[in-house]
């Protein structure tokens, strides 16, 4: 079905600030790029009639046809490999995982061709595509449902990896992603798709960099996606103890925006990082690393990690155990050191 | 009921290896021009072979996985190529890349060790040549797919090996293709070995070809030293995807005559006579003694074709023997479309290292120390 031109215009006149979830930001952001851009192509399983499982696809096909948006065999390399091609021939696919461990039968195409072919060809080449997958738990998800695999991809070099953790983010990282000339691994937190949140489609995004989520002053609570909202939870109820917590949603993965983390930390003097993949040879190991780095004369006390669980993502009834809550953030706050002057201050 | 997708028992061949013609109803004898063509394509690339290989045992390049005895597919793959269309080369296919224009020391740069590929794919239609196995066929595919999303009438040639053929890419191809029914032809060199490990262990089907009928595309096999044969079929799957016919799967039956590269050892897993027994198919002897007796080849015409290979391979040589000019930063350079801060940082610290290098390196030459 094809939709005449003036319908777009009436869509793009509609006021731009409203309130959403992040399922129909993420959505709006892909309609927007479509329509803007003839070479923004949507496909993945189920991402047509159905709407994708998510229904973060939903209408696409419906509104701009098949050619923008549609169904692929069922096989993730297939979906990631074929994308490679078309941006090798000036097209910007955006393509869905389904599922976080959907994505490794893709695994090869995407570290050894998506992250690698700019530099291979010496930018004559260049990888414009956004691979969407959906990631993290805490939906009571089954096995193989709920991965966090963003390590893998942040250590991959070439990869831009980001995450947001509210419907403003979500449609502004989307639409940074799209427009970049680099391939972007976006991360959707499953857990917050149906958050709702004020979107003003007119703001942009540098991709790149991270966001003060709440001003503080005792503590910066480093945390990204899913686990932002439960950071600034625990904030809440720091406050209302006496406590200041600074939030930062780092969003950016890779690459991770130390001009602000830094200048936060140092502001600070403690922090916490906040992830919920296991925090092995994590992004948090990483990001506690740099804020060692480049903070330790500032810092009153060690930055600690809490994370998930080195063991494989919990089943659906146990993962209120292995996500880290509220408490846990506290609790690891609460040992950063502080004296009773700090107290008072 | 599927007849018309099943490829022949017997490999499609035209030219004996005695050099004798032989008539086919579906595929015709290419013209006398386009075989001299193809003939003196067919000297060039064993010449380029053979430098190559001695550029290796000389230290000029860190490896080369030598075409030698398949050059009659190189050359086939490069010629059914129009203007516009793409090819999808491996490892193995620098004959093939050097036919489509790129210049010999640019298609040696990643063999060399200079950087991981040396041509710009825009400027020939060539994509980088690919080290991991069918994941460029997946490239190839959706390359076709955009092209054929805007109307274009590209053909994407996409190369492969037999050991490739065993890889969940190819399946994840060759289906894509035939389902989203795009403008691309597989071209499986069938060289009996994927390093060490024989064909027997890569498939149990009649033949490579016969795994195109399970995705509902044609599939042909055909005699891979005989180029006349490999011009006639790949050309016809090419004609075919361009008016709209689809992809299809073209076997050559081939011999790898040298080792997988300078590392392997091929006396480990194969007969010497096995090897013997395929000289006599050797594709430029056989093309040699077609053309010769067809009158359209004479001595003076093999010295002319004989003395262009020698210098392409002094080009080659010459290209080879000079170390280019690497610049360290191109390690930071080209990662991103965007440099980012912690790139940045980092190449100001291999500057310094540098910088302070090259200072007692003075300093020593200097005797100040």
């Amino acid at each position: 079905m094809t939709i005449a031109h003036d319908d777009f215009r009436l869509d793009a006149a509609a006021p731009t600030m409203q309130t959403m979830t992040m399922a129909a930001a993420l959505n709006l952001a892909l309609a927007d790029a479509i329509r803007e851009d003839s070479n923004v192509v949507v496909f993945g399983e189920d991402v047509g009639a159905l709407g994708g499982v998510f229904r973060i696809t939903d209408g696409l096909t419906e509104r701009f046809g098949e050619e923008r948006c549609f169904d692929t065999p069922l096989a993730e390399s297939g979906i990631v490999g074929t994308a490679v091609g078309m941006a090798m021939n000036g097209m910007r696919p955006v393509i869905e995982m389904q599922f976080d461990a959907f994505a490794l039968p893709a695994f090869e195409q995407i570290v050894s061709h998506v992250a690698k072919i700019g530099n291979r060809t010496r930018g004559s080449m260049r990888m414009p595509l956004v691979i969407r997958i959906p990631f993290g738990g805490g939906i009571g998800g089954v096995e193989h449902h709920c991965d966090s695999s963003e390590a893998y991809y942040a250590h991959t070099p070439g990869l831009t990896v980001v995450s947001p953790s509210t419907p403003q983010d979500a449609y502004s990282m989307l639409r940074a992603a799209i427009a970049s000339p680099d391939p972007v691994i976006f991360l959707e937190p499953k857990k917050l798709y149906w958050s709702k949140g004020e979107v003003d489609t007119s703001l942009t995004h540098d991709l790149g960099t991270a966001r003060i989520a709440r001003e503080g002053t005792d503590v910066t609570v480093l945390a990204y996606a899913a686990m932002v909202p439960v950071a600034l939870e625990a904030a809440e109820i720091a406050a209302s103890e006496g406590r200041s917590v600074q939030v930062i949603d780092v969003r950016s993965l890779s690459p991770f925006d130390d001009k602000l983390v830094t200048a936060a930390v140092r502001a600070t003097g403690r922090a916490v990082v906040v992830a919920e993949a296991p925090g092995y040879v994590s992004v948090a190991s990483e990001i506690q690393a740099r804020v060692f780095e480049r903070c330790f004369e500032y810092l009153e006390a060690p930055v600690r990690r809490v994370t998930g669980f080195d063991t494989p993502f919990a089943p659906p009834k146990l993962e209120h155990f292995y996500l880290p809550d509220a408490d846990r953030i506290l609790d690891a706050i609460d040992s950063l050191h502080f004296t009773e002057s700090d107290e008072e201050s | 009921m599927q007849d018309h997708l099943l490829p022949r028992d017997v490999p499609v061949c035209l030219i004996e290896k005695d050099g004798t013609a032989r008539g086919d109803a579906q595929y015709r004898m290419p013209d006398a021009d386009h075989l001299l063509d193809a003939y003196r394509a067919l000297v060039e690339g064993r010449r380029i072979n053979d430098q190559a290989s001695a550029l290796v045992r000389q230290g000029r390049l860190a490896v080369y996985p030598s075409s030698h005895g398949q050059e009659a597919c190189q050359v086939a793959a490069s010629l059914v190529l129009g203007e516009r269309d793409w090819l999808f080369p491996t490892y193995r296919d620098s004959v093939a890349v050097m036919g489509r224009g790129v210049s010999p020391a640019d298609a040696m740069v990643l063999l060399a060790g200079d950087w991981h590929s040396g041509y710009d794919p825009a400027e020939h239609r060539v994509a980088p040549q690919s080290t991991p196995l069918a994941t460029q066929l997946l490239h190839a595919v959706g390359f076709a797919q955009a092209a054929k999303h805007r109307g274009e009438d590209t053909v994407v040639l996409a190369l492969c090996g037999d050991g490739a053929t065993s890889e969940g890419d190819f399946h994840e191809a060759m289906n894509f293709a035939a389902v989203f029914h795009v403008p691309v032809v597989f071209f499986v060199q069938n060289n009996e070995f994927a390093i060490s490990v024989p064909l027997s262990r890569q498939t149990a089907s009649p033949s490579l070809a016969h795994k195109a009928i399970g995705y509902g595309m044609p599939g042909q096999r055909v005699d891979g030293n005989d180029v006349a044969a490999v011009l006639a079929v790949l050309g016809e799957a090419v004609d075919r995807a361009r008016a709209g016919g689809g992809p299809s799967l073209v076997e050559a039956h081939t011999y790898r005559m040298q080792a997988h590269t300078n590392a392997d050892d091929d006396t480990r897993y194969r007969e010497r006579d096995e090897v013997r027994a395929w000289i006599d198919r050797d594709p430029l002897t056989r093309m040699r003694a077609y053309l010769t007796a067809s009158g359209a080849l004479d001595a003076h015409a093999e010295e002319q074709i004989a003395a262009g290979a020698e210098t392409i391979a002094a080009e080659l040589r010459a290209a080879l023997n000079a170390d280019a000019e690497l610049d360290p930063e191109d390690l930071f350079r080209f990662v991103t479309a965007k440099r980012s801060p912690q790139l940045e940082e980092q190449w100001e610290l291999l500057r310094g290292e540098i910088a302070r290098a090259a200072a007692s390196d003075m300093s020593t030459a200097g005797g100040s120390r």
